[in-house]
């Protein structure tokens, strides 16, 4: 009888810790989730396309009227698509990082014209410059359901088999260029020189 | 008082007449009303990838407005539910969909609940358990709680 009693106390001694430590993990819990909403871009959905080849699109150039550019076209070397419109305040914000990025010429920088005006978007270049190879225009937003596209802008890289490499969501930064859209480029050149 | 009680109970009628308002700019139109219910059943079941915490159907965002419209295109495509929702997901990923499916990834959040209310249960058979033996156990325990 001792010895049960003496177990007794033993556990009434954990069992007096147990809120505290129910406590303790509600306070991690909570520490987590205010680091977890510092991140600005936590609404940022993964996209299931990394690593898939890029949806297959035939969509009209901007600045040359009746010519159309498909998926295919695209292929042989690496390229980023930038979705913009000119209805897009963010994509003003990103227009002088993207343009000093397209500037250095690392690689071809396409644009994705998404639910926009024609003539809203040629007055939208011209004024604050057009850092694109090439714009390309998808005013119905049916290819951009095919890209998993929601919002502008939005960045995908595609490597030049035609493999979506990476995607943010968000107006690039500096920092984004050079910590992940750089690594990601270099390791594309990386494998193709392997190949 | 009558007064008062019957505009409170036309508000209550009224609510949901003012959460069905349709603000499309171009609103779809339905063949018929079995078209009409499954359009509405399904959209209700897709998150609006946008503004993460509304449907499909109640998202007034441009891009839930055209993917109402290629739901819809799908079903006339003859397409099921399960292969429009395939559709969306191929996209959009897992997160269009409210209920998610039930995969080794997903087990915890599908039974967690399940799990909790059995932890709970434990407890409590434990501490009814406790509290029904009598003498020595009990008397131990109210000295403890003194020393607290």
């Amino acid at each position: 009888m001792s010895d049960s009693s003496s177990g007794n106390t033993a556990r009434n001694s954990t069992m007096r810790w147990i809120p505290l430590a129910v406590v303790a993990a509600l306070g991690v819990l909570l520490f987590a989730g205010v680091l977890l909403s510092r991140n600005p871009n936590r609404d940022a959905l993964p996209s299931p396309l990394i690593g898939k080849p890029a949806p297959a699109f035939r969509l009209p150039v901007l600045h040359e009227a009746g010519r159309l550019v498909t998926d295919k076209d695209l292929r042989g070397a690496p390229y980023l698509l930038n979705v913009w419109g000119s209805w897009c305040p963010a994509c003003r914000d990103e227009h002088p990082v993207l343009t000093r990025f397209a500037e250095t010429k690392r690689v071809r920088v396409i644009g994705f014209n998404w639910k926009d005006e024609h003539a809203d978007a040629l007055r939208w270049l011209e004024q604050f410059g057009n850092p694109y190879l090439m714009v390309l225009t998808d005013y119905d937003g049916k290819a951009a359901i095919d890209w998993g596209i929601y919002g502008a802008p939005e960045t995908f890289l595609v490597d030049a088999s035609g493999t979506i490499r990476w995607k943010y969501v968000g107006p690039l930064t500096d920092e984004v260029i050079k910590d992940e859209l750089l690594p990601k480029l270099a390791q594309i050149d990386a494998r193709g020189a392997s190949l | 008082m009558r007064a008062l009680l019957l505009a409170f109970v036309l508000m209550l009628s009224n609510a949901p007449a003012f959460a069905q308002v349709a603000t499309d700019a171009t609103p779809l139109s339905f063949a018929d009303t079995a078209e009409e219910k499954r359009f509405h059943a399904l959209v209700s079941e897709l998150r609006c990838v946008m503004c993460q915490n509304q449907s499909l159907a109640d998202s007034n965002a441009q891009i839930a407005v055209d993917l109402r419209r290629e739901v819809l295109e799908l079903m006339r495509k003859g397409k099921t539910d399960a292969e429009i929702k395939d559709f969306l997901v191929a996209r959009y990923g897992e997160f269009v969909l409210y209920r998610p499916q039930v995969e080794s990834k997903t087990w915890l959040l599908w039974f967690g609940p399940a799990l909790v209310l059995l932890a709970g249960g434990i407890v409590v058979a434990g501490a009814v358990r406790r509290r029904s033996r009598p003498s020595a156990q009990a008397a131990d325990d109210r000295n403890e709680e003194q020393e607290w």
